[in-house]
């Protein structure tokens, strides 16, 4: 089987099962790029087809806007409804959609046959129901903003989809007082329903972003349980530089990158402060590099030239990132923390390795979402920088992770996570 | 931590002694506290040993078990303890007023606030309100009345302690290490009487010189719950093993006492720091909990279960992180010094303004009619990590809402979106301003469903909590 | 006589439990406490004789407390463990075999302990039969640092439908359903070691090591009873950290290459009283490189010696990890105190957290001046 027909055969099994209306919910594991938005869109026009009302709870303004555009493009047809916040500023590419209804009022879109709005706005609606729901990056979710929504569709079907690889949701209240119960409300939303109903779970199969150099390495580091594969064949992706390189600390990594898909730029063994010059201007100057040698990008629809808002620049922290940008950067290149770059992709990354230069690695560091977010963004290539001398440090901070009681442990561990990725960079690595 | 805090540390060092965290006090202190010193046996979840409690330091009261092992023994300490706790308690919860707001609601006119030495002992007050509270008055495994009347209230004044700001029971050593920060490490900054050695040492004595005498459990007895090891073995099961009450309420007073002078030390030290503008407004919010728990209890309100329900559990999480944010963000706005911590983290700048436009009119995205959204240019050296759009507010104008426009160099230019009322003023040329992302007002939170309308997603309605016999006669051996 | 043996000296050994073992994984980084565990140092004696006595000690009440538990637990033939397990495993199991493998008599050596701990583990599990059998008491053998270590655990291994668990009984409470992280955490560190030995144990009579289960019983008091009660908990990730812990113990030659020849630790016990001199054993010691960390203080025997040592060298790491951290590159306090200060020229590495450091000072006096 070909990957296509590998995806569109689990796609046709996961809308059967959903349509079926057997199943009040279900869940579907999405791996990074595996295809999950047009998922979301099959499942919309499919029921839309039938003249069935739908909700779409997403989680960031951003994630709403994107999905509203990618449905209205490919389904013109669709009578959509936009909910957002009072003195939200709609971006074009939601407002050039004629078929598309915006307003902050629930009144003014119900009858929209596809609504769609963040879980935040959604909490503030009552008093309606839907007969279907789609939770999108139902992982990054916290399980008390499903509660907030749940009764607008808890007599009708709702599909969960998301990513369980990447970060969990987070709060600032650092609570033992749940703890261990199975609707502790720190939990992410597809933890609490899972634990409390047990939902079957599909899995799409084919990360269609990932290149066939990523796939493997991400899919054995971060889903042991349940891999996938690249949706293209190795040397189907391809970089190019046609402007020539110059000696110099950057053009070897470079190389190494569109070579291979993935380069290891090691700086010396240092303990450093947390927003380490050296690295933070590594970055912005290996991005600059990229777009001066004109990097074009062939790929299994065409070629286009790297431009900036295809580079990535991935951090732990925000300071980190302040650092980055302070290192005088290509404009237009994205400069995030791994948090913010969830969902997000790019032709290629830089990642500011989470333990590069640190005299330990505290969970945080090590949290496996974190590095996963971080190199898995990419459609060519990832290049990571980092210090020298991380190997030691993993190995002087074997996990030992706190337990708790009737808290389900966490595959993959961040630990084992961070050395199954650093092994393989092992072979990629560029010591300039 | 915060950088500011680690360079504090080394600082502390460098001057042996400890550097102040904060420029005012951020937690309400009671003209009368209740000091509270408990000590468990060890190998117990619960079991009390003895207890030292009292509103003044001339008034300690010392209460002891001769045999923590028998059950009978435990519960009369606990009605004894009850004695003193509730009473103090109720003396305030007693007096109330109507508010004079516009929906008007019951407030005490004061509330009772008990310290005690670290976190352990707040771990304890819970598991105290928890084996108490559930307790049965008559039938088989009797208590005296004020027993599950002690657990009830503990149990309230500890599930307010989670809330940040409250202070009706805090722990010592949380409250030293807001103010002052030590030389000591986080594991060793527990230790009330390392940290005391490091805020008030002797004349002549470094902070670590202090510290390391009093680190010393025969010169310092753990300040509880748990006891140290070596007194247990050589005093505490002689006496136990051959009863001798007399010696051993002595030897029990000899671990309590330099502990409960610590306290009192501490306390002086906290009342030498003048308040902080917010704390008054805390401390409502905590008469006003008091005034409702009250009510709740009178009215013959069951105590609260074991396990909170999701949507319980959702709110309550709502209510904290609320509490959290609005508390971060009035100390800043209090006290330039954590201010100042969060500048160092990039959470807020200050600089000088050198230009503002009054007049500026723009008609805003998505409306009609020309408004007035004055610009403000401010000179900072402050590194200024927000993008634009970023939502600024300002503790000398907290109620005019800014948003960021740019940043070019060392120069921040702000829109001024609302907060232009008659009586207030903008920032004028020359001005020192300070501007934050913090905000004291707290976010709006949306509504969580009723509990019995818990959707299946949270596994359904969960049954209504019934107290059960288990919960009232659980065998304490 | 191996290099471990010459740095231990004529004492003897002291035998490593279980919970030493798992505590290794607290401060991996440092060689000082590889080396004195290898070498079965007794390290509270080692620190009483320098002037450092280690503040750990268990209190007689916990003690007491423990084996009153542990005997509520096994009392009238375990029958409260087969109630905990038909719970915890969904089982239907009426009664169970009971052997003590601890019967065999206090004082044989443990070499019989061990093969007699070996009949009764290969009997049970060849067993067709199927029968549940507890097995008490069971005497496991570890491989640490090329030595073998002999583990007396207090748990006792179960099986039924093939499949054996580690069964452990520790006295603190489970409070609606909820039990101290630090507890639960140390408990399935050692519990880690046990399954890690049983199935080494497996190994060697040649059965399949997957038996034993990940899933390890803990057993705690409920609430405030004496009642007991049962949780599963499973030790995937500690079996992972202590494997790497041992192999990195199995390298310790490479770790002795880099000692000074001739080091040695030995108390020069007269009877019970050691008698080295103290500022020798000291500089003994210091020759052995640390990592001190506050963490260390309630992990490691040695802190207190080690946290003097640190302080006096001017270790920034001894004012915490955080600090440390917040500084980053910066190891040395007196560094740390003339950046802070701003005296003196900061070294080029140091530029980045010295401009921070500038900044933070500038502030701070603007606020408190
Ligand atoms: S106390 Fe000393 S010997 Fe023990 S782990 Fe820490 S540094 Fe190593």
């Amino acid at each position: 089987m070909t990957p296509q027909d590998q995806s569109r055969a689990t796609t046709a099994e996961i809308l059967s099962d959903y349509t079926s209306g057997a199943h009040r919910g279900l869940v579907v594991d999405s791996p990074p790029g595996a295809g999950k938005t047009t998922l979301v869109v099959s499942t919309s026009i499919e029921l839309v087809k039938a003249d069935e009302r739908l909700m779409i709870v997403a989680q960031t303004n951003e994630q709403v806007d994107d999905l509203v555009d990618k449905l209205a493009s490919n389904a013109p047809g669709i009578d959509i409804g936009r909910l957002h916040a009072e003195g939200f500023e709609p971006p074009d590419r939601v407002t050039r959609h004629p078929g598309v209804t915006l307003h902050n009022k629930i009144e003014n879109v119900e009858n929209c046959q596809v609504v769609v709005a963040t879980a935040d706005k959604w909490a503030y609606i009552s008093g309606r129901s839907w007969p279907w729901a789609i939770v999108d990056e139902a992982y990054q979710m916290r399980s008390d903003k499903l509660l907030a929504v749940a009764s607008l569709f808890a007599d009708g079907h709702a599909l969960f989809v998301g990513d369980p690889g990447q970060l969990d949701p987070f709060s600032v209240i650092e609570s033992d007082r749940w703890t261990g119960m199975a609707w502790d409300p720190l939990q992410s939303a597809v933890a609490v329903t899972q634990r409390t109903n047990n939902l079957k779970v599909h899995q799409l199969p084919v990360s269609w972003r990932l290149p066939a150099s990523a796939a493997p390495v991400v899919s054995r580091a971060f889903y042991p349980a349940a891999g996938f594969s690249p949706g293209t064949a190795p040397g189907e992706r391809r970089l190019e530089l046609p402007v020539r390189g110059l000696p110099g600390p950057w053009d070897p990594t470079i190389e190494e990158a569109t070579a291979s898909g993935w380069a290891l730029h090691e700086l010396p063994d240092r303990h450093t402060v947390r927003t380490d010059p050296d690295v933070a201007h590594a970055c912005a100057a290996l991005a600059r590099r990229i777009l001066d040698r004109g990097a074009i990008a062939h790929d299994e629809h065409g070629s286009h030239p790297i431009t900036p808002d295809r580079i990535a620049i991935g951090c732990a922290h925000n300071d980190q990132v302040a650092a980055v940008r302070a290192a005088n950067p290509p404009p237009g290149v994205t400069i995030d923390t791994a948090n913010r770059l969830q969902g997000r992709e790019y032709d290629i990354t830089l990642v500011w390795h989470p333990l590069s230069g640190r005299r330990d690695a505290t969970a945080f560091h090590l949290e496996s979402g974190r590095l996963c977010v971080l190199t898995s963004r990419h459609r060519h290539a990832c290049i990571v920088v980092a210090r020298a001398g991380i190997a030691d440090l993993l190995d002087h901070h074997p996990s030992s992770p706190r337990m708790q009681l009737n808290v389900p442990i966490k595959f993959p561990d961040g630990w084992a996570a961070n050395h199954t990725i650093l092994a393989h960079l092992d072979q990629h690595r560029i010591q300039p | 931590m915060s950088l500011l805090r680690s360079f504090l540390t080394v600082r502390a060092v460098r001057e042996g002694r400890a550097q102040p965290a904060a420029t005012v006090r951020h937690a309400h202190l009671s003209a009368e506290p209740l000091v509270f010193i408990p000590l468990r046996l060890a190998g117990e979840a619960a079991a009390p040993l003895a207890a030292m409690v009292g509103t003044g330091r001339a008034d300690a009261r010392l209460l002891g078990v001769a045999n923590p092992r028998s059950r009978d023994q435990r519960f009369t300490f606990m009605a004894e303890l009850a004695e003193i706790i509730v009473p103090y308690i109720q003396k305030y919860a007693a007096q109330v007023e109507i508010s004079d707001t516009k929906s008007a609601y019951e407030r005490c006119l004061d509330a009772p606030q008990i310290l005690v030495p670290n976190p352990g002992g707040l771990a304890f007050i819970r598991l105290i309100g928890r084996s108490t509270r559930f307790r049965a008055t008559e039938g088989p495994h009797a208590v005296a009345p004020q027993v599950p009347l002690l657990g009830r209230w503990l149990t309230f004044l500890h599930e307010r302690s989670e809330f940040a700001g409250s202070a009706m029971l805090l722990a010592m050593t949380d409250l030293l290490a807001e103010h002052w920060v030590t030389g000591l490490s986080g594991p060793e900054n527990v230790n009330l009487a390392g940290q005391l050695a490091w805020i008030d040492p002797p004349d002549g004595m470094t902070g670590q010189d202090a510290a390391l005498i009093a680190e010393d459990p025969l010169r310092s007895p753990p300040a509880g719950p748990d006891t140290d090891p070596g007194f247990d073995r050589h005093v505490l099961k002689p006496l136990i093993d051959a009863p001798s009450p007399a010696r051993l309420h002595e030897a029990l007073r000899g671990q309590l006492e330099p502990t409960w002078e610590l306290m009192w030390r501490a306390v002086d030290l906290l009342r030498a720091v003048p308040d902080a503008d917010s704390a008054e407004g805390r401390w409502e919010r905590d008469r006003t909990a008091l005034a409702r728990q009250n009510t709740w209890i009178a009215e013959g309100g069951l105590p609260p279960g074991r396990w909170d329900s999701a949507v319980a559990a959702a709110r309550r999480l709502a209510g904290l992180e609320g509490a959290q944010q609005s508390y971060e963000a009035s100390k800043a706005f209090d006290d330039p010094l954590v201010m100042a911590e969060h500048r160092a983290e990039g959470a807020a700048f200050t600089g000088r303004v050198i230009t503002v436009d009054a007049d500026r009119k723009i008609i805003p995205p998505g409306k009609k009619r020309l408004v007035a959204r004055p610009l403000v240019t401010i000179g900072t050296s402050d590194p200024v990590r927000f993008a634009p759009g970023k939502k600024l507010l300002s503790p000398a104008r907290p109620k005019q809402g800014t948003v960021l426009v740019s940043v070019d160099a060392d120069i921040v230019t702000l829109q001024i979106n609302s907060g232009m009322t008659k009586d207030a003023t903008l920032p004028s040329p020359g001005e020192v301003v300070c501007y934050t992302e913090l905000d004291p007002a707290g976010g709006r939170r949306p509504a969580l469903p009723d509990v019995t309308e818990t959707p299946w997603t949270h596994g359904g309605p969960p049954p209504e909590y019934v107290p059960t016999d288990e919960d009232a006669q659980e065998a304490w051996s | 006589m191996s290099r471990l043996d010459a740095i231990r000296g004529r004492s003897l050994p002291v035998d490593h439990d279980a919970r030493r073992i798992a505590a290794l994984a607290a401060n991996p980084a440092c060689d000082r406490r590889a080396v004195l565990d290898a070498a079965g140092i007794d390290k509270a004696k080692t620190v009483e004789h320098l002037g450092f006595p280690t503040r750990f000690g268990q209190s007689p009440f916990a003690v007491s407390r423990t084996q009153e538990f542990r005997a509520t637990v096994k009392a009238h033939g375990g029958a409260h463990i087969l109630r905990l397990l038909r719970e915890v495993l969904g089982l239907s199991v009426e009664e169970a075999g009971y052997h003590d493998v601890g019967d065999v008599g206090a004082d044989a050596g443990h070499g019989v302990r061990y093969r007699h701990t070996m009949a009764v583990l290969k009997s049970a599990a060849e067993n067709p039969a199927d029968a549940a059998t507890l097995v008490d008491h069971p005497l496991l053998k570890l491989g640490v640092a090329g030595y073998d270590v002999y583990l007396e655990p207090d748990v006792i291994a179960f099986q039924v439908d093939r499949r054996f668990h580690v069964v452990a009984i520790k006295s603190f409470a489970i409070i609606d359903g909820q039990a101290d992280s630090g507890k639960v955490s140390a408990a399935a560190r050692e519990a880690a070691v046990y399954v890690h030995a049983m199935r080494d144990l497996f190994a060697q009579l040649g059965l399949d090591p997957e038996r034993v289960s990940h899933d390890v019983v803990l057993i705690c008091p409920k609430d405030f009873m004496n009642f007991p009660t049962a949780c599963l908990v499973d030790v995937r990730l500690q079996l992972e950290a202590l494997k790497r812990q041992l192999q990195r113990l199995a390298k310790i030659d490479t770790l002795l290459d880099r000692l000074p020849p001739g080091l040695s630790l030995d108390l020069q016990l007269d009877g019970e009283t050691p008698t080295r001199p103290v500022p020798e054993l000291s500089a003994a010691l210091s020759s052995i490189p640390a990592r001190y960390a506050p963490e260390c203080l309630s992990a490691c025997e040695m802190a207190y010696f080690c946290r003097d040592e640190a302080r006096a060298c001017g270790s920034l790491e001894a004012l915490g990890r955080t600090v440390r951290d917040d500084l980053g590159g910066v190891a040395s306090l007196p560094v740390a105190m003339d950046l802070i200060a701003g005296s003196g020229v900061p070294s080029a590495e140091h530029a980045a957290i010295a401009e921070r450091l500038g900044f933070v000072r500038r502030i701070f006096d603007e606020v408190v001046a």
